[in-house]
Protein backbone atom coordinates (compact mmCIF):
# COMPACT_ATOMS: atom_id res chain seq x y z
CA UNK A 1 0.00 0.00 0.00
CA UNK A 2 1.50 3.65 -0.70
CA UNK A 3 1.19 6.17 1.84
CA UNK A 4 1.39 9.91 0.71
CA UNK A 5 1.43 11.12 4.16
CA UNK A 6 2.60 10.08 8.18
CA UNK A 7 0.67 7.39 9.30
CA UNK A 8 -1.60 8.50 12.56
CA UNK A 9 -2.90 7.58 15.67
CA UNK A 10 -4.86 9.19 18.87
CA UNK A 11 -0.99 10.47 19.42
CA UNK A 12 -1.20 12.25 15.96
CA UNK A 13 1.89 11.43 13.12
CA UNK A 14 3.50 8.56 13.27
CA UNK A 15 7.25 10.10 12.54
CA UNK A 16 10.43 10.21 14.29
CA UNK A 17 9.25 13.25 16.37
CA UNK A 18 6.16 11.53 17.83
CA UNK A 19 7.96 8.49 18.59
CA UNK A 20 11.10 10.39 20.58
CA UNK A 21 8.27 12.52 22.26
CA UNK A 22 6.99 9.31 23.56
CA UNK A 23 9.87 7.94 24.35
CA UNK A 24 11.03 10.99 26.41
CA UNK A 25 8.02 10.05 28.81
CA UNK A 26 10.11 6.39 29.65
CA UNK A 27 12.32 6.95 33.19
CA UNK A 28 15.91 5.53 33.72
CA UNK A 29 14.67 2.83 36.22
CA UNK A 30 17.13 4.27 38.87
CA UNK A 31 16.93 7.61 38.44
CA UNK A 32 13.22 8.90 37.66
CA UNK A 33 13.57 12.08 36.67
CA UNK A 34 15.91 11.90 33.66
CA UNK A 35 14.27 10.70 30.55
CA UNK A 36 15.81 8.04 28.07
CA UNK A 37 16.04 10.24 25.61
CA UNK A 38 17.43 12.82 27.70
CA UNK A 39 20.24 10.54 28.77
CA UNK A 40 20.91 10.77 25.34
CA UNK A 41 20.35 6.28 24.56
CA UNK A 42 18.23 6.20 21.64
CA UNK A 43 20.57 5.88 18.51
CA UNK A 44 18.51 5.50 15.09
CA UNK A 45 14.63 5.08 14.94
CA UNK A 46 13.20 3.32 12.00
CA UNK A 47 9.47 3.39 10.93
CA UNK A 48 7.69 1.15 8.54
CA UNK A 49 4.78 0.77 7.77
CA UNK A 50 3.93 -1.75 10.07
CA UNK A 51 6.24 -1.98 12.49
CA UNK A 52 9.13 0.49 14.31
CA UNK A 53 12.56 0.06 15.36
CA UNK A 54 14.32 1.42 17.99
CA UNK A 55 18.08 1.26 18.21
CA UNK A 56 19.03 1.61 22.37
CA UNK A 57 22.65 2.19 23.51
CA UNK A 58 23.37 0.84 26.88
CA UNK A 59 25.24 3.75 29.20
CA UNK A 60 26.97 0.90 30.37
CA UNK A 61 27.41 -2.76 28.63
CA UNK A 62 26.77 -4.41 32.13
CA UNK A 63 23.93 -2.43 33.17
CA UNK A 64 21.21 -4.75 35.07
CA UNK A 65 17.99 -2.00 33.91
CA UNK A 66 18.35 -2.78 30.13
CA UNK A 67 16.21 -5.16 30.05
CA UNK A 68 13.84 -2.85 32.05
CA UNK A 69 14.94 -0.39 29.85
CA UNK A 70 14.11 -2.30 26.82
CA UNK A 71 10.82 -3.56 28.13
CA UNK A 72 9.55 0.50 28.99
CA UNK A 73 10.43 1.26 25.55
CA UNK A 74 8.30 -1.41 23.85
CA UNK A 75 5.29 -1.12 26.26
CA UNK A 76 5.15 3.03 25.39
CA UNK A 77 5.51 2.52 21.64
CA UNK A 78 2.73 -0.09 21.38
CA UNK A 79 -0.21 2.18 21.52
CA UNK A 80 1.37 3.31 17.89
CA UNK A 81 -0.13 0.21 16.51
CA UNK A 82 2.41 -1.54 14.84
CA UNK A 83 5.54 -4.36 16.10
CA UNK A 84 8.00 -2.99 17.68
CA UNK A 85 11.69 -3.97 17.88
CA UNK A 86 14.26 -2.53 20.30
CA UNK A 87 17.85 -3.26 18.92
CA UNK A 88 20.57 -3.10 21.67
CA UNK A 89 23.40 -1.83 19.87
CA UNK A 90 27.18 -0.70 20.63
CA UNK A 91 27.42 0.66 17.33
CA UNK A 92 27.59 3.99 18.71
CA UNK A 93 28.88 3.70 21.88
CA UNK A 94 26.77 5.53 24.62
CA UNK A 95 28.95 8.33 26.33
CA UNK A 96 28.13 10.61 29.21
CA UNK A 97 28.63 13.26 26.50
CA UNK A 98 25.36 12.39 25.01
CA UNK A 99 23.08 13.45 27.94
CA UNK A 100 21.33 16.72 27.30
CA UNK A 101 20.78 20.02 28.91
CA UNK A 102 17.82 19.36 30.05
CA UNK A 103 19.00 16.06 31.21
CA UNK A 104 21.93 17.34 33.45
CA UNK A 105 20.00 20.03 34.72
CA UNK A 106 17.16 16.98 36.14
CA UNK A 107 20.55 14.85 37.08
CA UNK A 108 21.72 17.95 38.82
CA UNK A 109 18.16 18.85 40.82
CA UNK A 110 18.17 15.17 42.08
CA UNK A 111 21.47 15.46 43.80
CA UNK A 112 23.37 13.69 41.19
CA UNK A 113 26.39 15.97 40.00
CA UNK A 114 26.10 15.81 36.01
CA UNK A 115 29.61 14.32 34.01
CA UNK A 116 32.29 17.05 33.31
CA UNK A 117 32.60 16.37 29.54
CA UNK A 118 35.08 13.21 28.40
CA UNK A 119 38.69 14.05 26.38
CA UNK A 120 38.79 11.17 24.24
CA UNK A 121 42.41 10.53 22.92
CA UNK A 122 43.56 11.43 26.41
CA UNK A 123 43.91 8.15 28.27
CA UNK A 124 44.49 7.18 31.68
CA UNK A 125 43.01 8.79 34.31
CA UNK A 126 39.37 10.17 33.33
CA UNK A 127 38.65 10.95 36.82
CA UNK A 128 40.88 12.67 39.03
CA UNK A 129 42.88 15.30 40.42
CA UNK A 130 43.79 17.03 37.06
CA UNK A 131 39.92 16.82 35.91
CA UNK A 132 37.92 20.27 35.81
CA UNK A 133 36.63 20.54 39.35
CA UNK A 134 32.42 18.86 39.66
CA UNK A 135 30.51 21.52 41.22
CA UNK A 136 28.40 19.96 44.01
CA UNK A 137 24.62 19.57 43.45
CA UNK A 138 23.59 20.71 46.53
CA UNK A 139 25.33 24.16 46.89
CA UNK A 140 27.50 24.93 44.04
CA UNK A 141 30.34 24.63 45.26
CA UNK A 142 33.81 23.41 43.76
CA UNK A 143 35.42 22.64 46.24
CA UNK A 144 34.37 18.60 45.62
CA UNK A 145 36.89 15.35 45.92
CA UNK A 146 36.33 12.38 44.46
CA UNK A 147 36.12 9.33 46.68
CA UNK A 148 35.46 6.56 44.75
CA UNK A 149 35.27 6.33 41.16
CA UNK A 150 32.86 3.85 41.71
CA UNK A 151 29.45 4.16 43.53
CA UNK A 152 26.21 2.17 43.72
CA UNK A 153 25.46 1.60 40.22
CA UNK A 154 28.43 1.13 37.37
CA UNK A 155 27.67 4.47 36.08
CA UNK A 156 27.90 6.70 39.55
CA UNK A 157 31.10 7.56 41.61
CA UNK A 158 30.96 9.10 45.17
CA UNK A 159 31.96 12.45 45.82
CA UNK A 160 31.99 14.50 48.58
CA UNK A 161 31.91 18.57 49.12
CA UNK A 162 34.32 20.31 51.10
CA UNK A 163 31.07 23.39 52.00
CA UNK A 164 28.14 21.51 52.97
CA UNK A 165 29.73 17.97 53.81
CA UNK A 166 27.47 16.35 51.85
CA UNK A 167 28.25 13.37 49.97
CA UNK A 168 27.26 13.17 46.77
CA UNK A 169 27.12 10.86 43.47
CA UNK A 170 28.47 11.87 39.94
CA UNK A 171 28.13 10.22 36.84
CA UNK A 172 31.45 8.07 36.10
CA UNK A 173 32.86 9.86 32.47
CA UNK A 174 32.61 7.62 29.50
CA UNK B 1 6.61 6.36 -4.38
CA UNK B 2 7.39 3.56 -2.00
CA UNK B 3 5.59 2.29 0.37
CA UNK B 4 7.95 3.07 2.95
CA UNK B 5 8.92 6.52 1.93
CA UNK B 6 7.50 9.25 3.70
CA UNK B 7 7.97 7.77 6.91
CA UNK B 8 11.58 6.49 7.06
CA UNK B 9 13.76 9.11 8.39
CA UNK B 10 17.03 6.91 9.84
CA UNK B 11 17.95 3.62 9.05
CA UNK B 12 19.11 0.92 11.86
CA UNK B 13 20.74 -1.72 10.12
CA UNK B 14 18.19 -4.47 10.88
CA UNK B 15 19.94 -7.23 11.99
CA UNK B 16 23.83 -6.34 11.46
CA UNK B 17 25.40 -8.75 13.82
CA UNK B 18 23.79 -11.65 11.44
CA UNK B 19 25.04 -9.92 8.56
CA UNK B 20 28.58 -10.15 9.88
CA UNK B 21 28.22 -13.77 10.84
CA UNK B 22 27.00 -14.84 7.53
CA UNK B 23 30.54 -13.18 5.75
CA UNK B 24 32.67 -15.07 7.84
CA UNK B 25 34.29 -17.94 6.35
CA UNK B 26 33.97 -21.18 8.29
CA UNK B 27 37.39 -21.46 9.33
CA UNK B 28 37.60 -17.55 10.40
CA UNK B 29 34.03 -18.52 12.27
CA UNK B 30 35.98 -21.15 14.24
CA UNK B 31 38.85 -19.21 15.09
CA UNK B 32 36.53 -16.67 16.35
CA UNK B 33 34.61 -18.44 18.53
CA UNK B 34 37.58 -19.78 19.85
CA UNK B 35 38.53 -15.95 20.67
CA UNK B 36 35.21 -15.32 21.84
CA UNK B 37 34.84 -18.18 24.41
CA UNK B 38 38.66 -16.99 26.05
CA UNK B 39 38.05 -13.46 26.62
CA UNK B 40 34.16 -14.48 27.49
CA UNK B 41 35.30 -17.16 30.11
CA UNK B 42 38.67 -14.61 31.36
CA UNK B 43 35.64 -12.31 32.26
CA UNK B 44 32.85 -14.29 33.37
CA UNK B 45 35.23 -16.25 35.67
CA UNK B 46 37.35 -12.93 37.02
CA UNK B 47 33.97 -11.65 37.79
CA UNK B 48 32.60 -14.12 39.85
CA UNK B 49 35.81 -14.68 41.77
CA UNK B 50 36.09 -10.83 42.72
CA UNK B 51 32.55 -11.08 43.71
CA UNK B 52 33.11 -12.78 46.33
CA UNK B 53 34.30 -10.22 48.42
CA UNK B 54 31.10 -8.33 48.42
CA UNK B 55 30.21 -7.82 51.62
CA UNK B 56 33.49 -8.80 53.17
CA UNK B 57 35.88 -6.63 51.59
CA UNK B 58 38.52 -4.39 53.87
CA UNK B 59 36.76 -1.36 53.69
CA UNK B 60 32.90 -0.39 52.89
CA UNK B 61 34.25 1.82 49.93
CA UNK B 62 36.52 -0.74 48.55
CA UNK B 63 33.16 -3.21 48.91
CA UNK B 64 31.73 -1.01 46.54
CA UNK B 65 34.20 -0.27 44.36
CA UNK B 66 35.30 -4.19 43.76
CA UNK B 67 31.19 -5.18 43.37
CA UNK B 68 30.75 -2.72 41.07
CA UNK B 69 33.87 -3.77 38.83
CA UNK B 70 32.89 -7.55 39.32
CA UNK B 71 29.36 -6.35 37.92
CA UNK B 72 31.43 -5.05 35.13
CA UNK B 73 33.26 -8.07 33.95
CA UNK B 74 30.10 -9.95 34.60
CA UNK B 75 28.22 -7.79 31.93
CA UNK B 76 31.12 -7.88 29.74
CA UNK B 77 31.12 -11.69 29.48
CA UNK B 78 26.94 -11.64 29.18
CA UNK B 79 27.66 -9.25 25.90
CA UNK B 80 31.03 -11.62 24.67
CA UNK B 81 28.44 -14.62 25.68
CA UNK B 82 26.28 -13.24 23.31
CA UNK B 83 28.20 -12.34 20.47
CA UNK B 84 29.75 -15.99 20.86
CA UNK B 85 25.96 -17.10 20.53
CA UNK B 86 25.39 -15.76 17.07
CA UNK B 87 28.82 -17.26 15.87
CA UNK B 88 28.12 -20.75 16.91
CA UNK B 89 24.27 -20.44 16.19
CA UNK B 90 23.99 -24.01 17.67
CA UNK B 91 20.92 -22.83 19.49
CA UNK B 92 22.84 -22.12 22.59
CA UNK B 93 22.11 -18.45 24.31
CA UNK B 94 24.45 -16.50 26.71
CA UNK B 95 23.18 -18.77 30.02
CA UNK B 96 23.70 -21.87 27.99
CA UNK B 97 26.78 -20.86 27.31
CA UNK B 98 27.69 -19.24 30.78
CA UNK B 99 26.38 -21.91 32.68
CA UNK B 100 25.64 -25.13 31.21
CA UNK B 101 28.91 -26.59 30.80
CA UNK B 102 31.06 -28.91 32.75
CA UNK B 103 34.07 -27.71 34.29
CA UNK B 104 36.52 -29.11 32.00
CA UNK B 105 34.61 -27.00 29.39
CA UNK B 106 35.54 -23.83 30.40
CA UNK B 107 38.91 -21.51 28.87
CA UNK B 108 39.75 -18.87 31.35
CA UNK B 109 43.76 -18.44 31.73
CA UNK B 110 45.12 -20.63 34.88
CA UNK B 111 45.67 -16.66 36.13
CA UNK B 112 42.31 -17.09 36.73
CA UNK B 113 42.27 -19.67 38.24
CA UNK B 114 43.50 -19.11 41.79
CA UNK B 115 41.37 -18.83 44.35
CA UNK B 116 40.03 -15.54 45.51
CA UNK B 117 42.73 -15.50 48.31
CA UNK B 118 43.81 -12.24 50.29
CA UNK B 119 43.80 -8.95 49.66
CA UNK B 120 46.90 -8.81 48.15
CA UNK B 121 46.14 -11.71 46.08
CA UNK B 122 43.06 -10.77 44.31
CA UNK B 123 44.78 -6.91 44.00
CA UNK B 124 47.71 -8.46 42.43
CA UNK B 125 45.63 -11.08 39.93
CA UNK B 126 43.49 -8.68 39.14
CA UNK B 127 46.18 -5.92 38.27
CA UNK B 128 48.07 -8.53 36.29
CA UNK B 129 44.77 -9.51 34.43
CA UNK B 130 43.54 -6.06 34.12
CA UNK B 131 46.90 -5.09 32.32
CA UNK B 132 46.87 -8.12 30.12
CA UNK B 133 43.04 -7.53 29.24
CA UNK B 134 44.09 -4.38 28.08
CA UNK B 135 46.50 -5.39 25.77
CA UNK B 136 44.06 -8.23 24.08
CA UNK B 137 41.18 -5.57 23.59
CA UNK B 138 43.92 -3.59 22.31
CA UNK B 139 44.97 -6.21 19.40
CA UNK B 140 41.24 -6.63 18.09
CA UNK B 141 41.00 -5.11 14.22
CA UNK B 142 37.89 -3.51 13.09
CA UNK B 143 36.75 -6.62 10.68
CA UNK B 144 34.10 -8.31 12.61
CA UNK B 145 32.28 -5.60 13.59
CA UNK B 146 29.90 -6.74 16.50
CA UNK B 147 33.17 -7.56 18.08
CA UNK B 148 35.07 -3.92 17.22
CA UNK B 149 31.98 -1.98 18.26
CA UNK B 150 31.40 -3.80 22.15
CA UNK B 151 35.30 -3.61 22.38
CA UNK B 152 35.69 0.26 22.09
CA UNK B 153 32.52 0.13 24.47
CA UNK B 154 34.53 -1.93 27.04
CA UNK B 155 37.50 0.35 26.84
CA UNK B 156 35.75 2.92 28.27
CA UNK B 157 34.70 1.23 31.20
CA UNK B 158 38.02 -0.99 31.97
CA UNK B 159 40.01 1.72 32.16
CA UNK B 160 38.87 2.55 35.69
CA UNK B 161 39.69 -0.77 36.44
CA UNK B 162 42.87 -0.31 35.57
CA UNK B 163 43.30 3.37 37.49
CA UNK B 164 41.84 1.56 40.62
CA UNK B 165 44.42 -1.52 40.73
CA UNK B 166 47.44 0.88 39.93
CA UNK B 167 46.29 2.88 43.01
CA UNK B 168 45.96 0.16 45.10
CA UNK B 169 49.39 -1.34 44.06
CA UNK B 170 50.68 1.65 44.71
CA UNK B 171 49.32 2.01 48.26
CA UNK B 172 50.20 -1.41 49.21
CA UNK B 173 54.06 -1.52 47.84
CA UNK B 174 54.00 1.55 50.02
CA UNK B 175 52.23 0.62 52.83
CA UNK B 176 54.52 -0.58 55.44
CA UNK B 177 56.27 -4.07 55.90
CA UNK B 178 53.51 -6.38 55.67
CA UNK B 179 51.19 -4.74 53.15
CA UNK B 180 54.32 -5.07 50.57
CA UNK B 181 55.36 -8.55 51.90
CA UNK B 182 51.91 -9.46 51.09
CA UNK B 183 51.79 -7.84 48.02
CA UNK B 184 55.45 -9.22 46.65
CA UNK B 185 54.47 -12.69 47.81
CA UNK B 186 51.15 -12.93 45.86
CA UNK B 187 53.13 -11.33 42.79
CA UNK B 188 55.53 -14.20 42.99
CA UNK B 189 53.09 -16.97 43.29
CA UNK B 190 50.64 -15.81 40.40
CA UNK B 191 53.90 -14.74 38.15
CA UNK B 192 54.56 -18.42 36.26
CA UNK B 193 50.43 -18.19 35.79
CA UNK B 194 50.24 -14.47 34.80
CA UNK B 195 51.09 -14.45 31.20
CA UNK B 196 48.72 -16.97 30.73
CA UNK B 197 46.18 -15.11 29.29
CA UNK B 198 48.35 -14.45 26.33
CA UNK B 199 48.06 -18.27 25.26
CA UNK B 200 48.38 -19.12 21.56
CA UNK B 201 44.83 -19.70 19.72
CA UNK B 202 44.64 -22.44 17.68
CA UNK B 203 42.81 -20.16 14.55
CA UNK B 204 45.25 -17.25 15.35
CA UNK B 205 46.89 -16.89 12.39
CA UNK B 206 43.57 -16.91 10.86
CA UNK B 207 42.08 -14.03 13.13
CA UNK B 208 44.79 -12.29 11.42
CA UNK B 209 44.51 -12.78 8.22
CA UNK B 210 40.85 -11.92 8.44
CA UNK B 211 41.73 -8.62 10.70
CA UNK B 212 39.71 -9.74 13.31
CA UNK B 213 43.13 -9.58 15.27
CA UNK B 214 45.84 -6.82 14.17
CA UNK B 215 48.66 -8.51 16.12
CA UNK B 216 49.65 -12.37 17.58
CA UNK B 217 48.82 -12.93 21.34
CA UNK B 218 52.47 -13.01 21.49
CA UNK B 219 53.09 -9.33 20.44
CA UNK B 220 50.61 -8.81 22.63
CA UNK B 221 52.09 -9.92 25.46
CA UNK B 222 55.47 -7.99 24.89
CA UNK B 223 53.36 -4.55 25.38
CA UNK B 224 52.13 -5.87 28.40
CA UNK B 225 55.39 -6.59 30.01
CA UNK B 226 56.56 -3.24 28.62
CA UNK B 227 53.41 -1.86 30.41
CA UNK B 228 53.70 -3.79 33.23
CA UNK B 229 57.10 -2.77 33.94
CA UNK B 230 56.67 0.90 34.22
CA UNK B 231 54.90 0.26 37.10
CA UNK B 232 56.66 -2.21 39.16
CA UNK B 233 59.73 -1.97 38.34
CA UNK B 234 59.62 1.76 40.31
CA UNK B 235 58.11 0.47 42.94
CA UNK B 236 60.62 -2.74 42.53
CA UNK B 237 58.34 -5.51 42.56
CA UNK B 238 58.97 -8.51 40.77
CA UNK B 239 58.15 -9.20 37.04
CA UNK B 240 56.24 -12.09 36.45
CA UNK B 241 58.61 -14.80 34.37
CA UNK B 242 57.95 -15.81 30.84
CA UNK B 243 55.67 -18.97 31.77
CA UNK B 244 57.75 -22.62 30.65
CA UNK B 245 54.36 -24.72 30.35
CA UNK B 246 51.42 -23.20 28.33
CA UNK B 247 49.73 -26.57 26.76
CA UNK B 248 47.15 -26.76 28.78
CA UNK B 249 47.02 -22.86 30.62
CA UNK B 250 43.10 -22.48 29.50
CA UNK B 251 42.20 -26.31 30.13
CA UNK B 252 42.35 -28.56 33.30
CA UNK B 253 41.47 -26.54 36.00
CA UNK B 254 41.87 -26.53 39.60
CA UNK B 255 40.24 -27.00 42.61
CA UNK B 256 39.36 -23.99 43.91
CA UNK B 257 37.34 -23.37 40.38
CA UNK B 258 35.60 -26.23 40.59
CA UNK B 259 34.39 -25.03 43.43
CA UNK B 260 33.60 -21.46 42.06
CA UNK B 261 31.56 -23.23 39.47
CA UNK B 262 29.72 -25.63 42.08
CA UNK B 263 28.45 -22.34 43.45
CA UNK B 264 28.01 -20.25 40.31
CA UNK B 265 26.35 -23.03 38.66
CA UNK B 266 23.72 -24.54 41.84
CA UNK B 267 20.79 -22.04 40.55
CA UNK B 268 20.97 -22.87 37.23
CA UNK B 269 21.40 -26.74 38.30
CA UNK B 270 18.01 -26.68 40.63
CA UNK B 271 15.80 -24.97 37.84
CA UNK B 272 15.87 -26.02 34.53
CA UNK B 273 16.44 -22.88 32.53
CA UNK B 274 16.77 -19.93 34.87
CA UNK B 275 17.85 -16.96 33.40
CA UNK B 276 20.39 -14.15 34.10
Amino acid sequence: MVMAAPHTTSLGPVGPRAIMAALDQVADPEIPAVSIVELGMIGCIDVEPDRIVVELLPTFVGCPALEMIRDAVSDRLAEFGREVRVDISFATPWSTDRISPAGREKLRGSGFAPPPPTRPGRGLPMLGAAEAPVACPYCGSLRTTLENVFGPTQCRSIRHCADCRQPFESFKPV
Amino acid sequence: MSGTGPSTVAIANLNPEADAVRALAPGTREALAELLLTMADDEFVSGFTDSEWTGIAPLLEEDVAISSISQDELGHARALYQLLAGVLADGRDQDALAYDREPHEYRHARLLDHPRGDWADTIARRFLYELADEARLTSIGGAYRPLADLVEKLRREERYHRMHLLAWIDRLARGGEEPRRRLEEALVALGPDASTVFTPLAGERVLIDAGILTRTLGEAEAAWRADLSTVLVPLGLPMPPHASDTEDARRGHSDSFRWLWGEFTAVRRSEDGATW
